[in-house]
């Protein structure tokens, strides 16, 4: 029990898709609170009535202005978190609630919503309507060998969670736009397709292999980006995966 | 890691079906490993470039048949966005294996839905055979009609095969011509994209494949990966290929190292140009975006 790390969801304006990710990983999340990490706080699950000390807190849903005790708790979790995640795209990136705009009852007042990083600083993103559980598993693993691991566990954990660190630095703006913006304007599509797998609304679509975005039924959830093999590709974590997904499925047995 | 990947074994093949050899591009080792894959259930469908109602023009297709790969075997020089469909295969068409085939890029998109996947749910362990080939380079649909219709003077819908190989890009067409243009008016038709990449033989594919190195109708194919090596030696005690040691076969490993090496240093070069191509307004270079550094 010493042994593992703390982990704790706030739930802010969020959907709690991105917590029944969490629960997909069905007996994976077994075997993650058996060995690896204990859940002190997540008002779906827990009965923990306030934000208590985390090593890692995963962040769900974005932030509203207009709510108080969103914002207060959301510093509150800053505060109190070695490690702060956007988990999932509202958290990260606003998603759909970047098209809020008030008006409805019965808090026609409550129209500002921002992604969690415009009010705390924010360690590492994991975008995307709905996250993957194989992702939150891979996170909650290396989280826990770059804390309780040996120095080789530390290094490999610190190469993986990298560029979902420089992520959480990159901005908080997402769209099918950072395709062109960040990929095709740059000179950098070679025309694979994975923006257009990954999309959930089916926005983007292959026209003469480079992709073309329906900006009015993209969500805003910066999926594409990130899964695009050109937005970052780390070759010293790539290289390896065999042994890294020999050690991650390891770790689950 | 070397210009030519990790690999257990590279050895000379080609296919022992006379039927994939009439239809593959060379030693038809990506439809045989496919074709033999689905009959052992090593996977339930294959990712591949299949054909579409425009000449030349791949279409990413998921099939399940000798059939189907016999009709989607042989080289489109031309992008075929074959990743479109990785998460779909595991979703409406219900595949629980799924084999893949593309370029290196392809082969490493593949890898980072697995290691990273960030909108691919239930993709990572569903990914059973990638088959990786080897790219020098690739064109738009385009650039390829240019270079069909206008600098080898034949009719995209005539061809029957299109052959990149000994400084030329050649075509052959249905009634028994052959067209060729010198390789080195191809630059301006690469695709921008390509001249960052820095991988030749798809080093992160399960098994990896290519003309280069083997003679005329041979391919080269190296054995990386621990699945690879299982459905290699599968494949090899079922009779379905022919074998030459490597070392017995002109011009050999040595050529394929020279045009990795070729390939990455001189997009590595154009990597690192990229960090000083503009300016800032205190004389310091202004960089473009570098994706094997930063998001
Ligand atoms: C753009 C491009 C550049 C290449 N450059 C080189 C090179 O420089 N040196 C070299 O040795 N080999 C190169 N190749 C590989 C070579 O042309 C053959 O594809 C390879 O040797 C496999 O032949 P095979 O007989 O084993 O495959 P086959 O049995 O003929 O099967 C080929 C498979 O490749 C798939 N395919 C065809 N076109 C594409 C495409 N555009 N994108 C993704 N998948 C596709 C087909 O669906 C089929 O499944 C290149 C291939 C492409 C597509
Ligand atoms: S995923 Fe990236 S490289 Fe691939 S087609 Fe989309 S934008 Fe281009
Ligand atoms: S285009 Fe699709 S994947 Fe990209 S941000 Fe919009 S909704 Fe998300
Ligand atoms: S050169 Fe590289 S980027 Fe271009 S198609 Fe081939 S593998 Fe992809």
């Amino acid at each position: 029990m010493a042994d593992k790390i703390t982990i704790g969801e706030l739930h802010l304006s969020g959907c709690t898709g991105c917590l029944v990710t969490l629960a997909d990983n069905y007996e994976g999340l077994f075997k993650l609170l058996d060995d690896y990490a204990e859940l002190v706080y997540a008002l779906t699950l827990v009965d923990v009535r306030h934000v208590p000390e985390m090593d890692v807190c995963l962040v769900e849903g974005s932030c509203c202005l207009n709510d108080e005790i969103s914002v207060e708790e959301l510093k509150e979790a800053r505060a109190k978190s070695a490690v702060l995640v956007a988990y999932g795209a509202c958290a990260a990136y606003g998603n759909i609630t970047r098209f809020c705009r008030g008006g409805q009852w019965n808090q026609p007042g409550q129209e500002a919503f921002v992604p969690i990083s415009e009010v705390v600083d924010v360690d590492l993103y994991l975008p995307s309507c709905p996250p993957c559980p194989q992702a939150i598993r891979n996170i909650a693993v290396m989280a826990y060998l770059l804390l309780k691991g040996n120095d080789e566990q530390k290094q490999l954990a610190t190469a993986y969670l990298k560029p979902l660190m420089q992520l959480a630095q990159r901005g908080n703006e997402a769209c099918g736009c950072d395709l062109m913006y960040d990929v095709i304007n740059q000179g950098l599509c070679m025309g694979c397709g994975t923006c257009a797998g990954t999309c959930p609304v089916r926005a983007i679509t292959m026209e003469y292999g480079k992709p073309n975005v329906n900006r009015d039924l993209c969500i805003k959830c910066g999926a594409c980006y990130s899964q695009c093999p050109r937005s970052w590709f780390n070759f010293d974590v790539m290289n390896n995966y065999e042994g890294i997904i020999d050690a991650i499925n390891g770790a689950m047995k | 890691m070397d210009v030519l990947g990790n690999y257990k074994s590279v050895i000379s093949a080609r296919s022992a079906d006379k039927d994939i050899q009439k239809k593959a591009q060379d030693g038809g080792i990506v439809t045989t490993l496919f074709a033999y894959a689905l009959e052992e259930g090593i996977i339930d469908g294959a990712i591949v470039a299949g054909p579409s109602d425009e000449p030349w023009k791949p279409k990413p297709m998921v099939v399940t048949t000798k059939e189907e790969l016999l009709a989607a075997a042989g080289t489109r020089y031309t992008i075929s966005p074959n990743l479109q469909l990785i998460k779909e295969a595991t979703r409406s068409y219900g595949l629980d294996r799924v084999g893949i085939v593309g370029t290196p890029c392809q082969v490493q998109a593949t890898r980072k839905c697995q290691l990273y996947p960030i909108g691919m749910r239930d993709v990572d362990d569903k990914i059973a055979l990638v088959l990786g080939i080897y790219c020098m380079e690739n064109l738009s649909y385009q650039a390829l009609e240019a270079i069909v219709e206008d600098h080898c003077n034949q009719k995209m819908e005539s061809v029957k095969k299109m052959d990149i190989g000994k400084g030329k890009f050649t075509v052959y067409t249905e009634r028994g011509a052959v067209s060729q243009m010198p390789l080195k008016y191809i630059h301006k038709y690469v695709q921008p994209g390509c001249h960052v990449c820095l991988d030749y033989v798809a080093n992160l594919a399960d098994i990896s494949t290519g003309s280069v190195g083997s003679p005329d109708g041979w391919s080269t194919v190296f054995v990386r990966s621990n699945k690879g090596n299982a459905v290699w030696d599968g494949a090899m005690a079922a009779g379905l290929f022919e074998t030459k040691d490597m070392a017995d076969v002109k011009p050999g490993l040595d050529l394929v190292k020279k045009l990795a090496t070729e390939k990455i240093t001189k997009n590595q070069k154009h990597v690192d140009e990229r960090k000083s191509f503009g300016l800032k307004s205190d004389g310091t270079p202004k960089a473009l975006r570098n994706p094997y550094e930063t998001p």
